[in-house]
């Protein structure tokens, strides 16, 4: 079925969107809800943008800044010897900052919700503010970071415009499921875009199931 | 040889010397105050005076703090050469006023989370904390299937099983009601006679203070008011912010042969012998609190009274108070006690310095001292 290469590319891209988000928002979302300086309004309105900017404006920006005639992408060209932009390494960048708010907004309630009470306990134990964290925060807060999975993972499996935007519609590198599925409409194949879009609804139901089955209720805490 | 030195030096500064400064919106903590390295010091004042804020600075927890903490000759905190020790490497124990356990893990794994962690030996074994708090029927039990009581011991546990150099109890008791925190109330003593490490203990429950305290320090608006010996204190009472009702004296004493039948015990101390309610095993150190409002006089022995308590004294000295009364301070057998009585009968009895009276003790607070076992409450003895 040659419309493998873009579920598989799609899927690729979305994994590996989701973990460098999960390690790059988690520092990010901690930050936002303990801190009490003046620019967390701003970094919050900043780390929000992408879930009102259209994607096509998110896209005609990166393609701006990543083309390699821009400062960051005649850098990276000249270190990489490849461009950014129509690059499966563009569209991650890309992908990054377009989901940055679904992985952020799920860690950041999940983290106030908790507080900072276990956290400053297991300090006084003995644990190195990494140690809690890892060894209490995560484990307490392990919903937040499945939310902040999930969607993260789902958004980018559905980006579209930024996609078309910076990466065009290469096969192989650039060419997502949403693309080959608007090419197949476009070409008036409705079979094919039927089929992909099948699997793409049933994917997502899944993830969503699944995501609402593990946050079910627990037992209150005392 | 540079050891040696710093033993000595050591040697003359045992104990903790405390200087912190932290502006907070309702109020700014500036304190400045010694204290000794063993037994119990209550920290004491109403609430919004700055208790919490100042254990937060002893932990770590307060990064705005300024000040210097030193802990034995151990610098922990000095703003002035920038050196702060982060809150896991400061060998402090907190038990916060919510028992703040993990509840992803069970009890035993939270008693071992600070096990794990520790930076010296343990000073008492796994099994012997577990037995003295009363937790091993608790140790499979998630955190968060524990009650309110359960709980916070199984805090306090956790706390020591990081065999801290310092304890600090943050109002352990507050969320408890009356019935639990009598529950708990023994467990502490209990801890306080078996530990070898000092703990201070945050309480505006002046009951709690009386059992535990050897030490007190007083609080007010973020400032220290009073501070010094549980006795020095209490006899200052009302200028120490505890309250013109809580003026009294210390007695240390010893039990003698309990009256079984009638629940009572007579305990030896340097003013005379006192009838407390309770039975008490020969020979147990007890610590008798009595209260000035408890103590009233007569010039003559009284023969037909309810009263059990009555030592013969001399008055040293008369206060006029606020109000209608007068504290007499009297010497019973070389001990100071207190009594405070209205002005008028001061004035029908002619009371003046160097007279002989009674002193008739209606009620006396008893604390068993420096040893595991029940205590009594504080209470009247029936009369």
């Amino acid at each position: 079925m040659s419309d493998l290469g873009p579920l598989l590319l799609s899927l690729k891209l979305a994994g590996l969107t989701t973990a460098i988000l999960l390690f790059a928002a988690t520092p990010l979302a901690w930050w936002l809800a303990h801190t009490r300086s003046r620019l967390k309004a701003p970094v919050q309105a900043l780390v929000a943008l992408p879930i009102v900017l259209p994607p096509t404006v998110l896209g005609f920006y990166f393609l701006v800044f990543l083309s390699p005639n821009s400062t960051l992408g005649g850098l990276w060209v000249e270190a990489s010897g490849s461009s950014l932009t129509f690059s499966f390494t563009g569209l991650v960048l890309a992908s990054i900052v377009y989901s940055l708010p679904f992985a952020v907004q799920p860690l950041l309630s999940a983290f106030a919700a908790l507080g900072r009470r276990e956290y400053e306990a297991a300090q006084t134990l003995g644990a190195s503010r990494l140690d809690a964290f890892v060894s209490v925060v995560l484990p307490l807060a392990l919903p937040g970071f499945l939310g902040a999975a999930v969607l993260s993972f789902a958004h980018t499996l559905g980006e579209f415009g930024v996609v078309l935007m910076v990466g065009g519609n290469l096969p192989g590198e650039t060419r997502t499921v949403s693309i080959a599925i608007y090419d197949h409409v476009e070409s008036l194949d409705y079979a094919a875009a039927h089929t992909l879009s099948l699997i793409l609804l049933a994917a997502s139901f899944t993830v969503l199931l699944a995501l609402f089955a593990c946050q079910r209720p627990r037992p209150a805490r005392v | 040889m540079r050891r040696d030195a710093a033993n000595a030096q050591c040697a003359h500064r045992r104990g903790l010397a405390v200087r912190y400064r932290l502006a907070r919106r309702e109020f700014t903590l500036d304190v400045d105050f010694a204290l000794p390295s063993s037994g119990v010091t209550g920290l004491f004042g109403p609430s919004g005076s700055g208790k919490t804020t100042l254990l937060r600075c002893l932990a770590g927890l307060e990064p705005a703090a300024v000040g210097r903490f030193v802990c034995d000759a151990r610098v922990i905190d000095d703003t002035a050469t920038k050196r702060r020790l982060p809150p896991a490497q400061r060998g402090i124990g907190i038990v916060f006023q919510e028992p703040r356990l993990f509840a992803h893990l069970d009890v035993e794994q939270n008693l071992r989370y600070g096990e794990k962690r520790r930076q010296r030996d343990a000073f008492v074994a796994f099994a012997e904390l577990v037995e003295l708090l009363d937790i091993a029927p608790l140790l499979a039990r998630r955190a968060s299937a524990l009650s309110g009581g359960e709980a916070q011991r199984v805090a306090i546990a956790r706390a020591l099983m990081s065999a801290p150099r310092l304890l600090l109890l943050d109002e352990p008791l507050a969320s408890l009601d009356r019935r639990r925190r009598e529950a708990i109330l023994p467990f502490l003593e209990k801890l306080h006679a078996r530990l070898p490490i000092p703990m201070i203990y945050v309480t505006h429950r002046l009951d709690e203070i009386l059992r535990l305290a050897d030490t007190l320090l007083v609080l007010d608006a973020g400032s220290r008011i009073a501070g010094g010996r549980l006795d020095d204190v209490l006899a200052d009472a009302a200028a120490s912010g505890l309250g013109s009702a809580n003026v009294g004296v210390v007695l240390e004493g010893t039990a003698g042969a309990a009256d079984g039948e009638h629940g009572m015990t007579p305990v030896a101390t340097p003013a005379g012998v006192l009838w407390v309610t309770g039975r008490y095993a020969m020979k147990t150190p007890l610590r008798l609190v009595v209260r000035a409002n408890d103590v009233s006089i007569s010039l003559a022995p009284l023969v037909a009274t309810s009263i059990q308590n009555s030592l013969p004294a001399q008055v040293v000295s008369l206060d006029e108070e606020a109000g209608a009364t007068v504290r007499l301070a009297l010497d019973a057998a070389g001990h100071k006690i207190l009594a405070r009585i209205t002005r008028r009968a001061a004035a029908r009895l002619g009371v003046k310095p160097g007279m002989p009276v009674y002193a008739h003790i209606k009620s006396v607070a008893v604390r068993r001292h420096r040893l595991a076992g029940v205590v009594e409450r504080y209470g009247a003895d029936p009369s």
